[in-house]
């Protein structure tokens, strides 16, 4: 909340400059509902944190934690001025025919869009985290089990893959693949057991109009003959169990749209760097993960492919760091948030300037003469001789 | 269907010309008929090749756009000293240029070269001198640091280009508004496709054959051009887009650029108020005038966003700040070959009809004598016009300088409370406690003391809007921020795993997590050692 202070310069000279971080007024936050706790209190805490009003709208798709969020946060926090609206998508439409001083949207590119086009009626600022196919590249000179760990728990161990930045495909060697897919299948088993179906440790699918879309992604024919390991499903319990593909092709459903659930594509190339053409043919993703010791490797990776954010030997964890912007860059989002990025992209910076009525430089005003000019030039370039100069009329033209 | 057309040179299209309607009469050889077919054919034949040519714009475009992708794509705007050369060809172009720059100034809006060099050549010097100095460490990642906790792992932010992004200057600083933002975008190492203001036609015509002489044409690229051509560029998807202008261009093009969801930064405008206290030094007094009056009518004649737009000041001191500004214009402000003239004809008309105003036409105090032919309105003070006139309800962008006055000077914050967010709030006082009221309970872009105009050299201040004077900002290191991505970056190493971030979890993996989050790295070695028992909330 410190007001930061700001060098000022030569120009105007005495002056003294500092920005100080302003609320923004009232601010919308429409969160999702893969986590429906964390993505709707996480932008909350940067609004208050920054002074803002609040409306939470939390997802319809997540019932009992919009309603938990109605029921118990009037009773902690100063309702007057966070509120929570339920609903779906009549009460989102009338929320943002409102003007509003923000919005942050978490969620998918579609809607982002009718979102972004409401704000641009009241020109709202927005910030957008969306997702992405956030690809895996894995080299063959690593440690396997701990990659394989760090993989699965990424993927089936954040929400059986309905996160934004779970690994949502892997590019490998074709050579190295199997041992890959050997050290998967173990690490699978390990984690969720022999009959994953019957884990509790594995979230289901949020819902029915899901579980379908899921569905339509593995009948797609070009996809068929390409499981190699799990694909049971419950439409019941809304289950399906954890799935690898290998080698489908690029343009199946499955590796063009956002998968977000526990369906992991291997896609195999013949050199690694193929695998930055692959993934420069993509929207930027919201993250991008590489598993390598070689530091050529790693250091053409993060110069070649864009992302919101990138992870070195791991997955999902950069989340964590509260001191790394997180949001994402082209189709996966704009603006960021956590940590201080939150208050950031809750304030409004102002430029504060301080001038005294001393040093009064007449040649700022007309009528205006070429020795003003000459003055200006100095002052503006900063040049003290040529300043000095010119107050004795001793520059030239 | 985009309404581009206002604030822009009215464009009639054949398509709109009604055909004349012929009598019916007997006409057993079929003459009329024939002559209505020729007719239809004549119009139709006007609106097919209406749309060729729009076709063919719109393939050029898509061509230089291309193009920019490209070499982006290629890598070719990345490196340091590419962005290094371009920084130094504009500063040679800025000293080379300045002539046929002050020469195309003069012509565009009747600019004195002194006041085109001030707001317009020195400042981009500066600004790209302050590039050149910074850009290395600006191009630097930004070490992060990480909690123990995630021992061992470094993190760090890179600066990294958006890719291809175009920029909107605006007609009142045709160069500076264009140029400023070219060097942000460059030192990010962007490619850029650069649109100036057809109302500014020399100053557009002066980049477009200039800036290719001296810069990479393969990476910047200017296209001039109206509404059309600016509705064009919005169907292309950009990485980053950059506006001056006007709120209502502004949502048209935010609008736009929903479709390819798109970032923008919108430097707007707005009513930007100067309240003026009592000053009890005559000295202090005579130095507030001198940059009231400079503000307004020294400053492109009040046609600027950052110009004071009205005063605010106490009822009693009112008639004293009058005669005192009459004062600095009789002496100042009374040469045509100082003050900038109004731009085009639409724009004088809009300021004849806000003096023309019979309500307000009664409160000019001085000036209020208008030229058509030479598009000069005199500096004019209005005492008290009507709060919902047009001078007072719109952005004025001209030498008409409203003064509202106010039974006490703390009234200006509530008068300013409910009004829409200018680009700065101007203060002249020497009072802590007013000073300190406004910055707290007033909102808007910036807010200056004592002067006004000048917080736009600084580049350590961010320059940029609120609410209705836009988003985003830029200048120094805003700029460079403005059009790059800051990508998070996590290296993790392969040694120390630690088995409770993996399924199957039980209740002493969730309290090894619940000790991570408190960063209790006392509770976590007890419980690793197992000294420590799980507990379940």
């Amino acid at each position: 909340m410190k007001p930061e202070k700001v060098s000022s310069i030569l120009t105007a000279f005495p002056s003294s400059s500092k920005i100080v971080s302003e609320p923004l007024g009232v601010v919308l936050i429409i969160s999702a509902w893969n986590f429906p706790f964390l993505l709707g209190i996480d932008p909350v805490i940067g609004a208050i944190a920054a002074g803002n009003a609040v409306v939470l709208k939390p997802s319809e798709s997540s019932p009992a934690t919009s309603s938990l969020f109605a029921r118990i946060l009037p009773s902690y926090v100063d309702s007057s001025c966070i509120k929570i609206v339920e609903g779906s998508i009549s009460e989102t439409t009338r929320l943002l025919e409102q003007k509003w001083d923000k919005i942050l949207y978490t969620g998918n590119a579609i809607v982002a869009r009718i979102i972004l086009a409401a704000a641009a009626k009241h020109l709202t600022p927005v910030v957008l985290e969306l997702g992405g196919k956030c690809p895996v590249v894995v080299d063959s000179d690593i440690d396997l089990k701990a990659a394989a760990r760090r993989i699965v728990v990424g993927k089936w161990g954040t929400n059986n893959g309905q996160a934004c930045i779970a690994p949502d495909y892997i590019i490998t060697t074709k050579s190295f693949s199997p041992k890959l897919v050997d050290a998967l299948k173990t690490t699978l088993e390990k984690f969720y057991g022999k009959e994953p179906m019957k884990s509790e440790d594995l979230s289901r699918v949020v819902n029915s109009n899901h579980f379908s879309r899921l569905t339509r992604l593995l009948a797609d024919e070009k996809v068929s003959g390409k499981v190699i390991h799990g694909g049971e499903r419950d439409e019941k319990q809304l289950k399906i169990a954890p799935t690898l593909l290998l080698d489908i092709p690029d343009d199946s459903l499955m590796m063009q749209e956002e998968i977000f659930g526990p369906l992991l594509p291997i896609i195999t190339v013949d050199n690694l760097e193929e695998s930055f053409d692959l993934i420069n043919s993509k929207p930027k993703p919201l993250a991008a993960y590489l598993f390598t010791t070689s530091k050529k490797l790693k250091e053409k990776f993060l110069n070649s492919v864009s992302a919101g954010g990138m992870l070195i030997n791991d997955t999902t964890l950069h989340f964590t760091n509260t001191n790394l912007p997180f949001g994402g860059v082209g189709e996966s989002g704009m603006g960021s948030y956590h940590g201080k990025f939150s208050f950031d992209a809750f304030t409004h910076k102002k430029g504060v300037l301080h001038r005294s009525f001393v040093g009064e430089v007449s040649a700022r005003y007309p009528p205006y003469t070429p020795r003003k000019q000459k003055f200006l030039k100095a002052v503006l370039n900063g040049d003290i001789t040529d300043l000095v100069l010119s107050v004795f009329g001793c520059l030239k033209s | 269907m985009y309404n581009l057309y206002f604030f822009f040179s009215k464009v009639t299209y054949l398509s709109d010309k009604q055909p004349k309607r012929i009598k019916q009469r007997r006409d057993p050889l079929g003459r009329c008929s024939q002559l209505r077919k020729l007719k239809g054919k004549g119009a139709l034949e006007a609106r097919e090749s209406k749309d060729r040519r729009r076709r063919k714009m719109a393939m050029d475009l898509e061509r230089v756009v291309e193009q920019a992708r490209e070499t982006f794509e290629s890598g070719g705007t990345r490196s340091y000293f590419w962005r290094r050369s371009q920084l130094r060809a504009l500063k040679d172009l800025l000293h080379e240029k300045e002539a046929a720059i002050c020469e195309a100034l003069k012509l565009d809006l009747g600019k004195h070269r002194v006041e085109a060099y001030r707001d317009e050549i020195g400042f981009l010097i500066k600004s790209v001198d302050h590039a050149l100095q910074n850009l290395k460490k600006w191009m630097k990642p930004e070490k992060v640091s990480v909690p123990l906790v995630a021992f061992p792992t470094t993190s760090e932010v890179v600066l990294e280009p958006l890719g291809v992004v175009l920029i909107f200057a605006s007609w009142n600083f045709p160069i500076g508004l264009s140029l400023e933002p070219l060097i942000g975008a460059i030192s990010a190492g962007n490619s850029v496709v650069l649109k100036p203001s057809e109302l500014a036609s020399a100053s557009s015509k002066f980049l477009a054959t200039n800036l290719p002489k001296y810069l990479d044409n393969k990476a910047v690229s200017v296209i001039e051009g109206g509404p059309l051509v600016g509705q064009q560029l919005l169907e292309q998807k950009w990485d980053k887009i950059f506006f001056t202008g006007s709120a209502r261009i502004g949502r048209i093009i935010m609008t736009a650029a929903a479709k390819h969801l798109t970032p923008v930064c919108l430097e707007l405008g707005g009513k930007c108020p100067a309240i003026i206290d009592s000053l009890s030094r005559s000295r202090d007094v005579k130095v507030a005038i001198n940059r009231v009056a400079g503000a307004k009518w020294g400053f492109c004649s009040g046609q600027a966003c950052i110009a004071i737009d009205y005063l605010l000041v106490e009822e009693k001191y009112a008639p004293f700040l009058v005669d005192l500004l009459k004062e600095k214009i009789k002496n100042c402000y009374m040469r045509p070959a100082d003050l900038t003239r109004i731009v085009n004809k639409q724009h004088f008309q809009r300021l004849r009809e806000m003096i023309e105003d019979p309500l307000v036409a009664d409160t000019v105090v001085h000036g209020g004598s208008l030229d058509q032919e030479s598009l000069y309105i005199e500096p004019t003070i209005l005492l008290d016009p009507p709060l919902d006139s047009e001078v007072m309800k719109e952005e004025i962008f001209g030498p008409l300088l409203p003064i509202i006055t106010l039974k006490k000077i703390g009234d200006s914050i509530e008068f300013l409370k409910g009004r829409p967010k200018p680009l700065v709030i101007y203060a002249f006082t020497n009072d802590e406690k007013l000073k300190k009221r406004i910055i707290e309970e007033t909102s808007s872009g910036a807010v200056t003391f004592n002067d006004a105009v000048i917080q736009f050299a600084l580049d350590t201040l961010p320059f940029g809007g609120t609410g209705e004077s836009g988003f985003g900002k830029y200048h120094g290191r805003f700029s460079f921020d403005q059009f790059s991505h800051r990508k998070a970056v996590m290296r993790r190493s392969f040694c120390l795993e630690f088995s409770f971030r993996y399924p199957p979890w039980n209740e002493r993996k969730l309290q090894f997590l619940r000790y991570i989050y408190s960063f209790n790295y006392v509770g976590l070695l007890l419980l690793f050692l197992g000294l420590k028992r799980c507990s379940s909330t």
